[in-house]
């Protein structure tokens, strides 16, 4: 269990985070620049997640019978940083309609040769 | 009564007007009240560092639950100064902005403005004041989600594009962060940052705390615009409002140095070798690089908004070599060169803003001759030209002072002599702009023209504190000092 696989959330998490960040690199297209970035925000949520599993745990709930249970703080922050990943993500797709407005493209190379003559 | 309240003021003053302004609408109710409310923020800053110098560090239990349940609002010598001259960077930003915001963004769009300016300001003080390590990223994601709003008012489209590259990488940096809270979470199982700084002890050195310790530190040094992590910076400030360009050049990148200092002193303990032996060296040559190759970038830059902006760059390098020496005398400079750079940048960047609104543009070309169209906004501007190059008798001679004190007791002789060389370049670009506005005939046939009363007074504000502090240093490097040793751990 405990061998280079035993840990398999950690796993996911790398190949989802640098995924999305090559996605943020590599793309021209700024949309497809959000998308990475929220594959790469999306994984950190994970990464949270699964640290407040407990194998065989439960609820936080006090009753007779349950004595190992999960915990539930990670989840709880998590969700506010979801929050922040979504005002990000709509601060981002504003500023794309903003951009397209006033460039007529949202294409970061073809941008940056308008921007360049300028 | 209210006086045990007002670390929690602090921050729901200006959280709750932000959206207030929204529903207000009109221009001259919007701009009264927001004026009221940063200046009261600022009141509220001035009585809580007065209380901390007086009685000792503060600690303020939200909403009665105590840590580390609860989250607590901690407010110390450090904590106190920073809230203190970030307030008063928002209330003297603000009070320049309506002139200078009228040829800058349309009339309709000026209680949005103001509504992000506060969240910006509430989520800068909160990064400052909390005590909870995960709510040091929900502000942060706070004052940079309202920032990137900000610096896309510029003028120019491509403003636009400036804020969306800044947004890619200040998410980036901010979701660094959060990884490094996260691991540090797991090892020690709380997230108040005083009860962390006792657990922590024990899982010290293991491979999970270093790894936080790497991203915490990677995703600081791009929000505070370290080189070679700076490249958001230069077009941000370049093409925002003045205004914003310099409440943010004053705060913003201050503040990520703030979480720096307190991450690593306070909550690490980790002192003479910042960390971990090989950090210190890299930092120390990360910022000394910063120093040399952005001062000399800036040299060559035709806009001299964008000039300082790379200034900017240059001088958090001085901030993070001051931090780097991990030494009384070194982090008295860090912490003094905030405030100070705070003033002078501030104070350059409100003069470029009067420029702006007068002449129009902030190209050396188009500032020929400008010392006799515009003298007292050119005379402020070369009083914060010389406190940036460190003259004797400004604020910018106390940091470099300290920092070279610094570097001496370290007898590292030759990154002090590099400082004072440093000190060489920034004398340059300072120069160029004086000798284009001094030495140059003005175009002809235009009149002399000085900037409206309601944007000067803030400027010289600035500029002539800049000055004051350069001569009288117990409120600021008296105030550092003290910071300094409590961070250390000499003083209680």
């Amino acid at each position: 269990m405990n061998g280079l696989f035993g840990l398999f959330n950690y796993w996911v998490v790398i190949v989802l985070m640098m995924t999305g960040f090559y996605i943020v690199i590599s793309r021209d297209n700024l949309i497809k620049k959000v998308i990475g970035l929220n594959i790469f925000q999306t994984s950190v949520f994970l990464l949270y997640i699964s640290i407040g599993k407990l194998d065989g745990g439960t609820a936080p709930i006090v009753k007779e019978g349950l004595e190992s249970y999960s915990n539930p703080l990670p989840s709880v922050l998590i969700l506010t940083a979801i929050v922040v990943g979504v005002a990000t993500t709509s601060v981002a797709l504003a500023l794309i309609v903003r951009i397209r407005e006033a460039f007529g493209t949202v294409e970061e190379d073809e941008i940056i040769k308008i921007a360049g003559t300028e | 009564m209210i006086r045990d309240q007002l670390p929690a003021l602090q921050i729901v003053v200006p959280l709750v007007a932000a959206p207030l302004c929204v529903v207000l609408r009109r221009r001259a109710p919007v701009l009264t009240f927001a004026l009221a409310v940063v200046w009261s923020t600022f009141a509220i800053a001035l009585a809580l560092l007065r209380q901390v110098l007086a009685d000792g560090p503060l600690v303020y239990a939200l909403g009665g639950w105590a840590a580390p349940w609860g989250i607590e609002y901690r407010v110390d010598a450090l904590a106190a100064f920073v809230l203190m001259f970030v307030s008063l960077m928002g209330a003297v930003t603000l009070s320049y902005a309506p002139r200078s915001l009228t040829h800058e963004i349309p009339k309709d769009r000026l209680h949005l403005f103001v509504a992000a300016f506060l969240l910006c300001l509430t989520g800068l003080l909160g990064i400052v004041i909390t005590g909870d390590l995960f709510n040091v990223f929900v502000f942060l994601e706070i004052s940079a989600l309202s920032s990137y709003v900000l610096i896309a008012m510029g003028r120019d489209r491509r403003a636009l594009t400036a804020a969306f590259h800044y947004l890619v990488l200040g998410t980036i940096g901010a979701t660094f962060i959060l990884i490094g809270i996260g691991l540090l979470y797991m090892m020690t199982g709380t997230l108040n940052m005083a009860d962390m700084a006792t657990r922590i002890t024990a899982v010290m050195g293991t491979r999970t705390v270093l790894a936080a310790f790497g991203f915490l530190s990677v995703g600081l040094f791009i929000k505070m615009a370290l080189f070679p992590l700076h490249v958001w910076l230069p077009n941000a400030y370049s093409y925002a409002p003045s205004t914003v360009t310099a409440f943010l050049a004053a705060t913003a990148t201050k503040v990520s140095v703030y979480v720096m200092l307190r991450f690593v002193f306070s909550v690490t303990h980790v002192r003479m070798d910042f960390g971990y032996s090989d950090l210190g060296a890299l930092t120390i040559a990360f910022s000394l690089a910063g120093i040399f190759v952005a001062s000399t970038v800036a040299i060559f830059q035709n806009d001299v908004k964008r000039m300082l902006a790379y200034s900017s760059v240059a001088q958090i390098g001085y901030m993070v070599l001051g931090i780097s020496f991990a030494s009384v005398t070194g982090l008295t400079a860090a912490i003094v060169h905030l405030f100070n750079h705070a003033l002078m940048k501030g104070g350059l960047f409100l003069a470029m803003g009067c420029f702006a609104l007068v002449i129009g543009g902030v190209r050396l070309k188009d500032l020929e001759g400008v010392g006799r169209r515009m003298p007292w906004t050119t005379f402020a501007w070369v009083l914060g030209g010389l406190s940036l190059i460190g003259i004797p008798g400004t604020a910018g001679f106390i940091s470099k002072l300290y920092l070279i004190r610094a570097a001496l007791e370290l007898d590292v002789w030759p990154v002090a002599a590099l400082i004072l060389l440093s000190s060489l370049l920034a004398l340059v670009y300072v120069w160029r702009v004086v000798e284009v506005a001094y030495f140059r005939p003005p175009p002809e046939g235009v009149e002399r023209r000085e900037a409206p009363w309601s944007m000067l007074i803030p400027t010289w504000a600035l500029v002539g504190a800049s000055i004051v502090f350069g001569v009288w240093t117990s409120g600021s490097a008296g105030v550092a000092a003290r910071a300094a040793e409590l961070l250390i751990g000499i003083a209680p």
